[in-house]
């Protein structure tokens, strides 16, 4: 093992209490998950799903099964219209790529917001070095996209409008269904994908209810394993693929189907949907547990994105001013609290987040910002034992900063 | 929101949980301060100076990543007792050996630590009004990279600014 990082480990042991709310980047899985997965690995259906042996059909009948199951979580008109990708970044990757490169001839111009995630804002970017010109629409300083402005971008020209169901970083839940009317009133023609990553297991979504043509789901941001995801395409709209090979089941990403994770990607829908209302309940819950009391226990904090029902159930954005977002996800590590932070270093200076950027936020604010997001597993233990360790961790990297900070 | 958990050595570690020479310094003789909030990293040093030249206190306060706390407190540590001649004489290399490496993305806190201390060096010979034949009016290294990180993130606030109107 690296030294350093068995140090940082060993400066870890002896807490009392350890909480993750570091959904945004990973997520722990939970046990009914693992436990369903395992069996593919060895069991059963550990054949490739194409081929004409027992362990194959039994491959094949468990991805169709897990298509199935998530195609009714969306309200797809039928199962061909999920697609498994290995995950978010790739099924993003794939609708703006595949849609660009199937439409290139039609037109050249993509509308995307200036508050998407980095897989559709790079992949854009990408495009727009490769002769498309790509529009990024402002939001308001809650995240929400000005739909006038998106009426003003739409053209005939434009082939693909990208917006996400609810904003990754601050869960601001956007006004999808009418940008989408509006997106089609001005051009018919123009393909509608969003990332609904967030969106998935937390607010109602349904692909008809919407009208979307393209949807990306991920895995792990419902709790099941990383490395899986869905692109939910319309019956009868067409991309291209962005990697070629064998095609197994999935038409749009060769390659051997990843069955255990497929299936564990269906089992944790099938728990976050189980008992659906309460879980949302409970994060919110959890969710204003959190927000009131950070706001209330520890001063010169800001909440970062809209509050109460027009905010995603578990996102939790806060900027601490006067502290370092990245030395204060190091000390709350400490803690036993794990979260993430709004900006990364770069080699020269602080990178603040896009989002918060976009929402108008100062650079130091946005660089004392601190990410978390409450699972239906948390508890009001787990909340008030961050509680806590905040204003202390806050504290002493206020002293710190000293005649410097905010006192 | 991907961020990648940098090997910080075990120094750097231990001087973040317990920096040494921490706050402002009341009685300092002279202080200089590097980076600014936008940069995300802001250093001021503090030096307590005697008639002989010698750094009988050094203290500082840091907004900054745990590299930048790690790296000031330890380039506090080292200049006490220095004759200035000596302190003026320390590079960010040295400093970031120290702490046992920085990561690439981090060397520029070590830079900026030691930036913030030839600044406060420069700045009390020149309220003094002499300068010793080994300072040198040119800028060093690392005031020079010090004033170019300080640019980059006005013009990077600046371009923020003007991009939000349109």
């Amino acid at each position: 093992m690296n030294g350093s990082v068995r140090e940082l480990l060993k400066a870890h042991e002896g807490l009392k209490h350890e909480v993750y709310l570091d959904i945004e980047n990973s997520s722990m899985v939970p046990k009914e998950v693992v436990d369903v997965m395992l069996s593919y690995f060895n069991q059963k259906a550990y054949g490739n799903p194409t081929l004409t042996h027992k362990p194959g059909w039994e491959a094949f009948e468990a991805i169709m099964e897990s298509a199935r199951e998530i195609a009714t979580f969306i309200g797809c008109k039928s199962l061909e219209e999920i697609n498994f990708t290995p995950g978010e970044t790739e099924a993003n990757n794939l609708a703006l790529l595949g849609s660009a490169s199937h439409l290139k001839d039609r037109g050249r111009e993509i509308v995307i917001s200036e508050i998407e995630p980095l897989s559709v804002m790079h992949v854009a970017e990408m495009l727009g070095r490769h002769g498309f010109s790509v529009k990024k629409i402002p939001v308001d300083n809650e995240g929400f996209i000005n739909l006038e402005r998106l009426k003003e971008a739409v053209s005939r020209e434009t082939v693909l409008v990208s917006l996400s169901s609810v904003n990754h970083e601050i869960g601001t839940i956007q006004p999808i269904k009418e940008a989408v009317e509006i997106v089609k009133d001005k051009n018919p023609q123009a393909i509608f994908h969003t990332d609904a990553c967030d969106a998935y297991g937390k607010i109602p979504f349904n692909v008809q209810d919407l009208g979307v043509d393209l949807a990306t789901i991920s895995s792990y941001k419902i709790l099941g394993p990383r490395g899986v995801g869905v692109l939910y395409v319309k019956e009868g709209v067409k991309v291209d693929r962005i990697l070629e090979g064998q095609i197994g089941t999935q038409k749009l990403w060769p390659g051997v189907e990843n069955t255990p994770l497929i299936v564990g990607f269906a089992k944790a829908s099938e728990l976050a949907f189980k008992n659906f209302k309460e879980n949302v309940e409970r994060m919110r819950a959890l969710r204003d547990r959190l927000i009131d009391g950070t706001l209330t226990k520890i001063s010169h904090t800001v909440l970062n994105g809209p509050g109460g029902e027009k905010r995603a159930p578990d996102n939790v954005n806060i900027s601490f001013l006067g502290c370092e977002g990245e030395a204060l996800t190091i000390e709350l590590s400490l803690n036993g609290v794990y979260v993430s932070s709004g900006s990364a270093c770069t080699r020269r200076v602080l990178q603040p987040s896009h989002v918060l950027v976009a929402i108008g936020r100062k650079y130091e604010e946005a660089h004392g910002s601190i990410l978390m997001k409450v699972t239906r597993y948390h508890t009001n233990a787990d909340i008030d034992y961050v509680l806590d360790v905040l204003p202390g961790a806050v504290e002493r990297l206020r002293k710190i900063a000293g005649s410097m900070g905010v006192g | 929101m991907s961020r990648v958990p940098l090997p910080y050595s075990q120094k750097i570690l231990e001087l973040f949980r317990n920096p040494k020479n921490l706050g402002r310094m009341e009685d300092a003789t002279v202080s200089a301060v590097a980076g600014n909030p936008a940069c995300g990293d802001m250093i001021t040093f503090y030096l307590k100076i005697n008639d002989q030249d010698v750094i009988e206190k050094a203290t500082f306060e840091s907004y900054g990543c745990a590299a930048n706390i790690a790296t000031s407190s330890i380039v506090t540590e080292k200049v006490k007792g220095m004759k200035l001649e000596d302190a003026w004489k320390i590079t960010w290399k040295e400093i970031a050996e120290e702490v046992g490496g920085l990561p690439a993305v981090k060397m520029h806190c070590g830079i900026l630590a030691v930036g913030a201390l030839k600044r406060a060096i420069r700045e009390y010979y020149s309220k003094k009004g002499t300068l010793p034949t080994w300072l040198s009016p040119e800028l060093t290294f690392e005031e020079k990279q010090a004033l170019e990180e300080e640019e980059l993130a006005r013009i990077l606030s600046k371009r923020l600014k003007t991009t939000e109107g349109t």
